[in-house]
């Protein structure tokens, strides 16, 4: 499945994704949008991986996970842009500090 | 080096290198663009893999759908995002090093792993030869996972409901067709017999 590309090039890829998208959260600390994509990044580089280990180990099982994946993470961004912007209509800003409506 | 390494390594250093502009650019409308641009080099990396069924969807769904959601939410707020960014050094530094650790924990870890002969030779679902990968996956979809994509699909159903439930906003001066109310009506209600005397108004 893969001729001559090796498993450890495809893990490489979705590492450094990974790590891209762990650092994108902790940079734009006050922007959500921003951190919602850095959370799709991190989603890719987990279904690069499912499905490198499919092709690697001729099993189909891995790319129905990563089917399961994208369903998962297409409902968790329709529900967080929605939650985004109900939150900006009540506060009128997205900064991740204004988030304590429901501190006592 | 063959054409598909070279395609390997075309896709994975686009896409990295939109993964960095997605986190550090100034415009988070640049910043979404950059991100299709990392899933559409992702979708190219699945297709290297093998794994066709898949790369489309990505482009469809990811690309198609929930990035133009995206969009529209970024377009849509109106937020100074210059304020947003201030600070943006102030967490660079413990980030770095997270994400240096990880990093450097994550490829330790992909250069040093052994896969068992059992677990090679016993795939829970193998390829089947002569069956495009999408047939496959299909085959597989509507039988033995059947369950999985039924809960798949709630689980869509519950975000589609629940960002209408949460996005839905009932305006005040805006008057709208309310059945209950309708067939609730009474005559009584609606109509009254009043006698009016010859003469005189009411």
């Amino acid at each position: 499945m893969i001729p001559d590309i090796g498993l450890g090039h495809f893990l490489t890829v979705a590492a450094i994704l990974f790590t891209l998208g762990v650092f994108g959260i902790f940079l734009n600390r006050k922007n959500v949008i921003i951190i919602l994509m850095s959370v799709e990044l991190i989603l890719l580089a987990v279904n690069i991986n499912f499905v490198a280990f499919s092709a690697h180990l001729q099993d189909l099982a891995g790319q129905v996970f990563a089917l399961m994946i994208l369903t998962v993470a297409a409902a968790e961004a329709a529900i967080g842009l929605a939650i985004l912007v109900v939150f900006y209509r009540n506060r009128g800003s997205i900064a991740v500090d204004d988030v304590n409506v429901m501190k006592g | 080096m063959t054409l598909q390494l070279a395609f390997f390594y075309l896709f994975s250093t686009v896409a990295i290198i939109s993964a960095v502009m997605v986190i550090s650019a100034r415009n988070p409308v640049h910043s979404v663009l950059f991100l299709i641009l990392a899933f559409v080099n992702g979708a190219g990396i699945f297709m290297l893999a093998g794994a066709e069924f898949l790369a489309l969807l990505l482009i469809v769904v990811y690309v198609g759908a929930v990035m133009v959601l995206f969009l529209f939410v970024v377009m849509m707020l109106d937020i100074d995002f210059a304020e947003l960014r201030q600070g943006i050094l102030q967490y660079a530094p413990i980030g770095a090093l997270i994400g240096g650790i990880l990093l450097i924990e994550l490829i330790l870890v992909a250069g040093s792993f052994v896969i068992t002969p059992e677990v090679a030779t016993s795939s829970a679902v193998p390829f089947v030869e002569g069956m495009s990968n999408t047939e496959a996956l299909g085959n597989m979809l509507y039988t033995r996972y059947v369950y999985l994509f039924e809960a798949a699909g709630l689980i869509l159903l519950v975000a589609m409901i629940g960002a209408i439930v949460l996005t839905l906003k009932h305006k005040p001066n805006v008057k709208r067709q309310d059945i209950n109310a309708q067939v609730a009506r009474k005559r009584e209600d609606a109509v009254e017999v009043v006698s009016v005397e010859s003469g005189k108004g009411i």
